[in-house]
């Protein structure tokens, strides 16, 4: 078994509105920002796990995303995973 | 009618519907959410409130709670299952209900009187109302936009399953001004406001009472008490 950290990236879905992105796009534009265009505002997790391959575990991940860690109504997501030296 | 309201951690509207649905002459009882099962009651309520703090989503993580799938038996066998605010979303993240709620468009929490409409009796909670109704109950969330793709949307209206509709500005920017809906059997019923919260004239309106005074004839329980499939 070789452990992995994997990265979940979860992203309010393109084209629904999102109020935080939009508030903190306003906020960076109060601070003179101007240069900045579009803020949107997700999450990330970081999950250490266990597996026999990247694959399986990016299987894994892919699993989790769909049951718990985003809704697919409101939310997309991406995985990355990266072996941990032991 | 025998009422079980489910308690989950973090739950905090549990004891007003225990109390709207006692008012309204049922029996009820409260049912932690580690208990598997419901202790053959009629109807089933999931309260308001911020279960599991609200982490991750609104209703994420409760949907997983060990009484869920009674909750979800239940609510195929075709009997009376009521999700109000917190219990909304609870009940579409558990895809008993279509659609998701997330955060208000105006980016904070609302906690005041709205007036929603009815737009259909032909549920066991509307059934003491009708149609065009408006009514007078307090909504307090902050991830209460009503949000589905158009099609689900189109649906939805195309088979009176929105249930309840902001009347005025919405107070949260739901699509189409939608407050509350039906499964696609109409026993499964979810709404932001709180009906339960106004069911004395004391507290400021007594609108939500009649959604408690179910009948066995609208919960679909014959009076032996077999329950129609």
């Amino acid at each position: 078994m070789t452990r992995y950290v994997g990265r979940v990236r979860v992203m309010p879905r393109q084209g629904l509105l999102d109020p935080q992105g939009t508030a903190v796009e306003h906020a960076l534009a109060a601070l003179g920002f101007h240069q900045v265009g579009r803020v949107r505002v997700g999450r990330t997790l970081e999950i250490a796990l266990e597996g026999g391959s990247e694959t399986e575990v990016r299987g894994k991940l892919q699993e989790m995303c769909e049951k718990l860690i985003a809704n697919p109504v409101t939310e997309d997501f991406s995985i990355d995973a990266v072996e941990v030296a032991t | 009618m025998k009422v079980a309201i489910v308690r989950f951690p973090g739950s905090n509207r549990e004891v007003d519907a225990y109390r709207a649905a006692l008012a309204a002459g049922n029996e009820a009882t409260l049912v932690w959410h580690r208990s598997t099962d419901l202790e053959n009651a009629d109807v089933v309520i999931l309260p308001g409130g911020f279960s599991y703090g609200d982490y991750l989503r609104p209703g994420a993580i409760a949907r997983f709670s060990p009484v869920m799938p009674a909750v979800t038996r239940h609510a195929h066998a075709g009997r009376p299952v009521l999700g109000i605010c917190n219990g909304f979303q609870i009940l579409c993240e558990a895809h008993l209900l279509p659609g998701a709620l997330v955060r208000n468009a105006q980016l904070a929490f609302v906690a005041k009187m709205v007036t929603a409409r009815i737009e259909s009796d032909t549920t066991p909670f509307t059934a003491n109302y009708r149609v065009g109704q408006e009514v007078r109950w307090p909504v307090a969330h902050g991830d209460g936009r009503y949000v589905a793709d158009e099609a689900t949307l189109d649906g939805l209206e195309r088979e009176g399953r929105v249930v309840f509709r902001y009347v005025g500005t919405s107070p949260n920017g739901a699509l189409r001004d939608i407050a509350g809906i039906c499964n696609e059997g109409r026993n499964v019923v979810g709404l932001m406001p709180h009906p339960e919260s106004a069911t004395d004239a004391l507290v400021g309106s007594a609108d939500g009472a009649p959604m408690f005074a179910l009948t066995a004839a609208q919960a679909g329980v014959r009076e032996e008490g077999v329950v129609h499939a």
